[in-house]
């Protein structure tokens, strides 16, 4: 794989996730409008044009364009540390062109580093096993605003009356969506991690979003707990950025990791309405945008 | 829609209620974090008169700059009860007459708007596109160096902003009162479960 060709695409990938929304969100951004009156409706309305305008002029959706979580699948052929030297540059690239803002700021010092790298910046999560010749490059932006709206909790929860059971779970997810409110942008994406440590059990919450929001769960016990919440989180009148209505959530989207006996953690992210996440293809020389 | 024009005197602020839609004309400033800690425990000299009368935007944009100068590129609001330990002293001190940003604020905030004259503005988050191109012309740039782009005071020229007021200064919040009512609607829903 040439490395230009792989820098062009990534800055691609970059551009089209921070102006483009992905085809699922629109669609139920839109049914949730039409199913809105009032101030509810105009505020879907508004963050509807917003997009298009944004996708039109290829400008970012929104200001925050958030932490670069990239998860990369690849062939034997490809080289990890020279793709990273190619994500990195195509991360510069795409910050010196407006498409990111500098989100990398030293929690010690206080200084941003002006370019999008830093420690830990960009997340760069590698699988090897793909074929050779193949490369699939996953990218999210996690804007910091709906990322303050994430929560983890460990069962039993005595002040929820959570215990360790699908029961305590539920109570949980509907708690975490009272407690968001509308800060995290609302209507927003819950992701949930059920089990795991701290660190895999957010981890599973986060790579809930990369599912299509139009999906169903392949195990139907999640699949009818994520449709449960769905409908009684937007019961709740949290609304549009939290100004009221029936349009709270798009989507609940839940994944389980086996658990030690000892623990059991069920994590919340919140994902904002303004939900980018977009795939990049590669096989055979040839790149496609999903 | 209502239109302001900055500088603000404290009457027509002082009519606004909640729910009311207004379009802001006229200079603004954006200030985080880290502004409003400067604010408060410094003088903040050279952002004293576009503050007195005018509203501060919590916003950290995505900027560009030409041979034409800095121009907003994408800038949505950011949460503002990030700056709710500052907000009060900020709008005592220096005469502000709005806030504009985002998720609401808290009690020592809307007490301040009702003892001062001035509201809380909620504008879209995620807005980022159309609301950076209501920003006609960046006008001067504060803090850049020290406190990087998202986080500068960006003195900006505003037409038509569009935002909802949420906080009045009669003591009203949207933000309480959908708490209140979403929080009954949990706990019944948990009742059953």
């Amino acid at each position: 794989m040439e490395t230009q060709k792989l820098d062009e695409w990534l800055l691609e990938l970059i551009r089209l996730t921070s102006c483009e929304l992905a085809p699922d969100v629109e669609r139920a951004l839109c049914a949730a409008r039409d199913a809105e009156q009032g101030r509810a409706r105009s505020t879907l309305d508004w963050m509807l044009r917003n997009a298009q305008e944004a996708r039109e002029s290829s400008m970012p959706i929104c200001q925050d364009t958030g932490s670069l979580i990239f998860y990369i699948d690849h062939g034997p052929d490809l080289d990890q540390e020279q793709m990273t030297q190619s994500f990195l540059r195509a991360v510069i690239k795409a910050t010196e062109r407006s498409l990111l803002r500098p989100n990398a700021v030293d929690p010690v010092s206080g200084k941003n580093t002006g370019n999008n790298l830093g420690v830990g910046a960009p997340v760069l999560h590698f699988h090897p096993g793909l074929a050779a010749g193949k490369l699939s490059v996953r990218l999210m932006l996690k804007g910091g605003g709906s990322e303050n709206c994430g929560v983890q909790y460990a069962l039993p929860d005595g002040s929820l009356q959570a215990g360790r059971d699908l029961n305590g779970v539920k109570r949980c997810v509907l708690d975490a969506a009272l407690r968001a409110q509308g800060f995290g942008c609302a209507p927003g994406t819950l992701g949930v991690g059920i089990g795991g440590d701290r660190m895999t059990s957010f981890q599973e919450s986060k790579e809930q979003f990369f599912r299509p929001l139009d999906d169903v769960n392949t195990d139907p016990i999640l699949a009818a707990m994520e449709k449960e919440l769905l409908e009684s989180i937007n019961q709740l009148e949290i609304g549009p950025m939290g100004f009221g209505g029936q349009s709270t959530v798009l989507g609940v989207k839940m994944g389980l990791r086996h658990r030690v006996p000892a623990s059991y953690f069920v994590s919340v992210s919140y994902m904002c309405w303004a939900y980018r996440r977009r795939c990049l293809q590669v096989e055979n020389g040839q790149a496609v945008y999903l | 829609m209502i239109r302001i024009d900055l500088p603000v005197a404290e009457e027509p602020i002082r009519k606004l209620k909640v729910g009311d839609e207004v379009g802001v004309y006229g200079v603004m400033i954006t200030a985080r974090d880290a502004a409003h800690k400067y604010l408060v425990e410094e003088d903040g000299a050279e952002v004293r008169e576009v503050l007195q009368g005018g509203m501060i935007y919590h916003c950290g944009p995505v900027v560009r700059q030409s041979d034409a100068g800095w121009q907003f590129v994408a800038a949505g609001p950011t949460t503002s009860k990030r700056e709710e330990p500052y907000e009060a002293e900020v709008i005592a001190q220096y005469g502000v007459r709005a806030v504009i940003g985002k998720g609401g604020m808290g009690e020592r905030t809307l007490a301040a708007c009702k003892e001062h004259g001035a509201v809380y503005l909620h504008a879209i988050g995620g807005l980022a596109v159309i609301l950076a191109r209501s920003v006609r012309k960046v006008r001067e740039v504060h803090k850049l160096d020290e406190f990087g782009a998202p986080e500068a005071m960006w003195v900006i020229e505003v037409e038509n902003f569009p935002a909802i007021v949420t906080m009045d200064s009669h003591g009203n919040s949207l933000h309480a009162e959908v708490l209140k009512n979403s929080t009954e609607r949990a706990q019944k829903l948990l009742a059953q479960w």
